[in-house]
Parts: structure tokens; sequence; C-alpha cells
């Protein structure tokens, strides 16, 4: 069971913001939807930083990251 | 808006006005810089410019403040001092009347404390609020200041640290320590006019200021309006406090997207500068300060006359031959 942060709609940082916060609560994998390209890149590189692997699905105008961590 | 998109939309506008039209105007149109200036004698040019934006501080007289200093800095820009101010706002039908006053007070004093006269404006409903100003200022002709005169040998200098656009991002997600936003929103505060002023006597090549764009956009017009290539040095770049650390968390807002997208092609980092600190650096300012080109013989004069009147000042980098800008 992944826990699922949705972002759409809000613009950076808070989508950074939700997901750090879920990276912070430990539990993986995370699931992140976001439907810009910015979004998406900044919350891929701030994950990669957390130490998290980071994969990208593009569904219709949206992105979902699932981050996982070792 | 993005510089890009900017640039797209700005195309028809053009078409329209060619500069060979209107011998008056002595910035602007094909020389786009921080604000229009039009000759209206051989001693005296008046410097347009206009700025507004959504609150970046929940204070409201602190909002007025930094949206007043901020426009105004573009007068500050060009070599000149403020004359006129007129207000542009859009507030919600239901903001108790009281928090508008504030706003408009802190503008107002701003304008105040800049020497100029504020003296009117216009309001209009909206659901976010909105609040900046017309500001009209005085040169003269002779001694407009442009981002074009950088030249190979000049030292870089700024006046404000860097980061408050993202210590007030931060602070938007709730993310920031108070007493970091209250150091950004005092800097964001603050006049460019007494930094101006002590530039303007010391003598310089070029000048900008730091705002949207941030410091590697505006760097870059500096580089390509010069004809020149600008070389920062990290290591003498001032930060608010606060800055790197929530560059290090990645609190990013999309302007430092749109900035990277514009302008990537012209900046170049060396290899051991971090991933956050080249986002830092796109990220856009608001009510920066100023960035000059000058004399290096110049300098030493200019940071006695800083430190003598409680300016901050940094030798940030230096100009030399060839384009872009270069982080090392």
């Amino acid at each position: 069971m992944s826990v699922y942060v949705d972002a759409r709609g809000l613009s950076c940082p808070q989508p950074v913001i939700l997901a750090r916060k879920a990276i912070d609560a430990g539990q993986f994998p995370i699931e992140v939807r976001v439907e810009t390209v910015t979004s998406r890149e900044n919350v891929r590189r701030m994950a990669e930083k957390q130490g998290c692997t980071v994969t990208v699905e593009t569904e219709g105008d949206e992105f979902v990251l699932t981050l996982t961590k070792e | 808006m993005g510089p890009e998109t900017l640039a797209q939309v700005l195309r028809p506008l053009r078409a329209l006005f060619h500069a060979a039209d209107y011998p008056e105007l002595l910035v602007g149109l094909e020389v786009a810089d921080d604000a229009a200036v039009w000759r209206i004698t051989d001693e005296v040019a008046v410097i347009q410019t206009l700025d507004f934006f959504t609150p970046v501080v929940d204070d409201p007289y602190l909002y007025g403040a930094i949206a007043a200093a901020n426009a105004m800095s573009d007068v500050y820009a060009m070599g000149g001092e403020v004359a006129l101010a007129l207000n542009i706002a859009a507030f919600p039908k239901d903001l108790p009347p009281e928090m508008i006053a504030e706003v408009l007070r802190g503008g107002g004093e701003k304008v105040a404390e800049a020497g100029g006269v504020l003296a009117g404006g216009h309001t209009i409903d909206d659901e976010e609020p909105k609040y900046g100003l017309a500001v009209m200022g005085l040169v003269h002709p002779q001694r407009i200041l442009t981002k074009g005169g950088a030249r190979p040998g000049d030292a870089l200098v700024l006046t404000k640290p860097l980061g408050v656009g993202l210590v007030a991002t931060a602070a938007k997600g709730d993310e920031a320590d108070p007493a970091h936003l209250a150091e950004a929103v005092a800097s964001m505060a603050r006049l460019n006019r007494t930094a101006a002023r002590l530039l303007r006597e010391a003598g310089v090549d070029a000048l900008t200021d730091i705002t949207g764009f941030a410091l590697l956009g505006h760097g870059c017009e500096m580089a390509e309006k010069s004809g020149v290539r600008l070389r920062f040095d990290l290591a003498r770049l001032p930060f608010v406090r606060g800055a790197r650390e929530y560059a290090d968390a990645w609190l990013f807002p999309a302007g430092t997207c749109n900035n990277e997208t514009a302008y990537k092609p012209c900046v170049s980092f060396a290899p051991e500068i971090p991933e956050e600190v080249q986002q830092l650096l796109y990220t856009p300012e608001t009510s920066g300060g100023l960035l000059a080109a000058l004399r290096p013989e110049k300098v030493a004069g200019l940071l006695a006359a800083c430190a003598a009147a409680g300016q901050e000042c940094w030798v940030v980098g230096e100009v030399v031959e060839g384009e872009g800008v270069e982080l090392r």
C-alpha cells in the first residue's frame, strides 16, 4: 500500500513541501501526482537529494512520481 | 511571466513601434532596459516605469513598502531620482478598508522616503490583491545608466544580498524561520536610492537591478547588451540568512524553472557548484539590489563611501571578454 500525495493544481514549492513531508514520515513507496513539468522536476530533484529512487510515469497531462527508499 | 513567454507576447509590439521614429525615446523598444527614458530637453529626460505584484508577505504595510521600493528601483537602475508615483492596485471586495489603507500607507511612506510624491492611482476589485506603482523619474540625458556599458576589466559590485525571493517563498509555504523572513523583508523594503547615489558618484559603466530574472538572468542581459562576459565568484556572493538552507530543501518557486529554461544557454557553472546553489541563483528576487560594473580603480573609493554611508556593497566578480555569465 503506497502513500498518495495529490499535488495537482498546486504551484511550487507546495508539491515539494507535501512530498518532503511524506518522505519525512518514512512510509514508502510514495506516489506523487503533479501536472506541470516544473513540479515534476522539482519533486524529482528534491527526492533524489533525500536519497530516494524516483520513477516517473506520464498519464495524459499529468505525471506520477513513485518515490522509494532502500 | 517567464522571460521566454514575455518575448513571445511582446513580438507584435515590435512591429508597431520603431525606435528610429522616436528620436526622443532614449531607452526602450530596441534597447530594452530597466525602464523607458524620454528626452524632454537637452537637460532633462523622463524615466517611466511600472511594477506591481501579489502579496509577498502577510503584513499589509510591509507589502506596500516592498512593492513601492521594488517599483522605484527601476528609476535608480537608470541613474535617476524619483519624482512622481501613482498607485496601481486591486483588492478583494471583502478586504477590510483598514488593511488596504495600510498597504497604501506602506507604499506612500516609501515614495516620501525616496523624495517623490504619490499623487493618485487606480484601484479595481479582484480576488487576489495586487499592488504597485507607476513611477516617473528624472535624469540628465547625458547621465543615463544602462545595462550596456560594461567593459572587460571592470569589477562587478552588488548592493543587497541574494535569496530574499526564496526566503519569501519558503515563508508562504510556512517553512521559513521568522527571523530569516524578517531579515529578507528588511532587505526588500530598503530603497536602492542611497546605493544608486553612491554608485553614480563613484562613476559606473553599467547598472541594473536584480529582480524577477534573478542574478543570472539580469547578469545575462548586462553581458549581452554590453558585449562582454560576466564572471561571478560564488564565494563572494552575499546571501540572506536561510537562503542556502531553503535551497537545500528545494523550496524553489516555479519562476526558478522559467529563468533556468530561458537563461541556461548563456550561463556556465564551475563543476563543483552544487545544483541547489545553481537553482538559487536562478530564483526570482523581489526588490533586489543594484548590480554595477565599474573600473577596478574606482572600487576602493566606492567601498569607503558605502561604509561611511552605512550602505552594504560587495565586490562579486569581474567583467571579461566573451559572452554570457560564468559562475566559479
